[in-house]
């Protein structure tokens, strides 16, 4: 499904602030793939979502998805085919419009001048109250009148809407409470199940890595220094998995919140 | 003051106010809605006057409504062109374009400055033809403007309200999530602008037309003016849907018309005009900051007091 090929990345290159962010990194995902990554600060995880959404140009390596080459392709446009969460929930709903507004823009059918219609409604409404954190009741509701936890179930909703070719989870629960935190990686399995999408989660907590999915990985300095999945990794404890990266990292782990969270 | 005279009053600040408010409802699309604040807004005004007369008198009245519409289109184009891909700011593209405007607007009136329109065809002198002899005749002017701004409500709710609507104001109300959207925010910006243009470039042709003449500076200040009544409507009417929120801007549009007609009956001179109008914009956007910041203003100004003791 997704097939990075030795891709590269170095910001402010030649000046004192370089920083080789991705260096030579290789990734295969087979269809249906749940990956979880973890890794240090600075380890390149957001840098290596950055590239697969085409936020920037990488420089070196190829880019391919659902058999597309998208390496050059606009950020826009390789949109269509990529659901991305942050880490912050304000940052994928639109505020001032209402929940059933957000949610006909993600689901994006018909042409430029289509209105919402009644079963375009009836559908998000049963859409919402699987989630069963009562949205369907709020529908017309401005988008910013909700919790943080709520706007990223929300979130997660309109990125999944019309089934993407890889969902990019980026730490998605991170700014949540525990018990929010939860809900929502909970909404997140009973999705990606359903519609067996190809996910990859960046997540600064050990458990859930070894927990969701069903592939770890761990990155550090632009690589990614471990790969498991299958039988070694259902028997992978929370402290093999530290030690796997002191191996394969030749150092400690230094990500501060994982440090804390475990 | 009698009766009959604010009466008549009453009707100038309706029709000014409903005139003006299609400028006011193109920054509602542009401002309010796209997030950018189009300085180009004055050119575009005149270059629609100016269109609008020259196609009036060259006899076409009706055409002249659609050739200022479209001149306002182009208008708006080259203000999205500049900010979404040539990487000029925002607000300096709608400055240069409104200065390039200045020259384009002369060279459309034929190198004059001013333009009579006295014994022109326009759509006002056609509604009133055919209204001569019925109840309804003074009122040509407010009848032509009520049709053309509810027919622009009308036009906005609907847009605002389909997929390509709700992009528009999904690129103004979260720029983040349009980036790492399919959203295009280069192309909703270029749509959102050429159609807010449209509505300022009718506006300044229906003003000119209304009053039968065309002045290079018929157009200037409007963005302060339609700022202004866009601010006072937000305060009548800001909170529900897009036609209640469309309704509100037209409503501010009138009462800022009507403040004016009323301060100009007591001797307010005329040309100050703009300076109300940029009081009300500043009143308008700094009174809720500084409201937010009273109590700290507030709890300094005590504490320094207390220091003193």
């Amino acid at each position: 499904m997704l097939k990075i090929s030795n891709i590269s990345k170095t910001f402010n290159p030649g000046t004192a602030n370089e920083k080789q962010a991705i260096t030579g990194l290789t990734l295969h995902l087979k269809p249906g793939d749940f990956a979880t990554i973890i890794g240090s600060n600075g380890a390149g995880k957001s840098t290596l979502f950055n590239a697969i959404c085409g936020d920037f140009l990488t420089d070196g390596g190829r880019i391919e998805l659902d058999g597309r080459d998208i390496t050059f392709v606009p950020q826009h446009v390789r949109a269509r085919i990529i659901g991305r969460l942050y880490q912050d929930p304000m940052r994928g709903s639109a505020p001032g419009m209402t929940i059933e507004e957000n949610l006909a823009l993600a689901a994006g059918s018909g042409g430029w001048l289509s209105h919402m219609t009644r079963k375009d409604k009836k559908k998000f409404q049963e859409q919402l109250s699987r989630l069963g954190i009562g949205l369907e009741d709020r529908m017309t509701q401005p988008v910013g009148l909700l919790s943080g936890g709520q706007r990223q179930a929300l979130t997660l909703l309109m990125a999944t809407m019309v089934p993407p070719k890889i969902l990019l989870l980026d730490e998605h629960t991170a700014a949540l409470d525990p018990a929010t935190a939860e809900k929502v990686l909970q909404i997140t399995k009973e999705i990606v199940d359903e519609h067996k999408i190809t996910t990859l989660m960046v997540t600064h907590n050990m458990q859930n890595a070894l927990d969701m999915g069903n592939r770890t990985l761990m990155m550090d300095d632009g690589r990614i220094v471990y790969d498991v999945e299958g039988a070694e990794r259902a028997s992978l404890t929370v402290e093999d998995l530290m030690e796997k990266f002191r191996v394969g990292a030749g150092k400690k782990l230094d990500n501060d919140r994982i440090l804390l969270s475990n | 003051m009698s009766i009959p005279v604010m009466l008549s009053l009453g009707q100038t600040a309706l029709e000014l106010g409903l005139i003006c408010s299609l400028t006011v409802l193109a920054l509602f699309l542009s401002y309010t809605m796209l997030n950018v604040c189009d300085l180009s807004t004055d050119g575009c005004f005149t270059l629609g006057a100016a269109v609008g007369a020259i196609v009036a008198i060259s006899g076409h009245p009706f055409l002249s409504i659609l050739a200022a519409m479209g001149a306002g289109i182009c208008s708006g184009f080259i203000t999205a062109l500049l900010q979404t891909r040539m990487g000029i700011d925002s607000l300096l593209s709608g400055i240069i374009v409104n200065t390039a405007l200045y020259s384009v607007n002369i060279a459309v009136m034929g190198g004059s400055s001013l333009l009579n329109m006295n014994k022109t065809e326009t759509v006002f002198t056609v509604v009133k033809s055919a209204l001569e002899n019925t109840p309804l005749k003074s009122y040509y002017i407010l009848i032509v403007a009520v049709l053309a701004v509810a027919l622009v409500i009308a036009f906005l709710v609907f847009f605002l309200n389909t997929r390509l609507g709700l992009a528009i104001r999904a690129t103004g109300n979260n720029p983040d999530m349009v980036k790492s959207s399919s959203i295009n925010p280069i192309f909703t910006t270029t749509v959102g602008l050429c159609v807010s243009n449209a509505f300022t470039g009718l506006s300044g042709c229906l003003l000119a037309q209304s009053q039968k003449s065309v002045d290079i500076n018929i157009g200037q200040g409007m963005v302060t003016i339609a700022l202004a009544s866009l601010l006072i409507g937000g305060t009548v009417l800001g909170k529900g849907s897009i036609l209640v929120r469309a309704i509100g801007v037209v409503l501010g549009s009138f009462i800022f018309r009507l403040v004016y007609t009323i301060a100009l009956r007591f001797h307010m001179p005329a040309f100050m005009l703009k300076l109300v109008s940029s009081v009300i914009v500043i009143l308008a956007i700094s009174v809720p900051y500084l409201k937010k910041q009273w109590p700290m203003i507030k709890r300094r100004f005590l504490y320094r007091g207390k220091e003193e003791r």
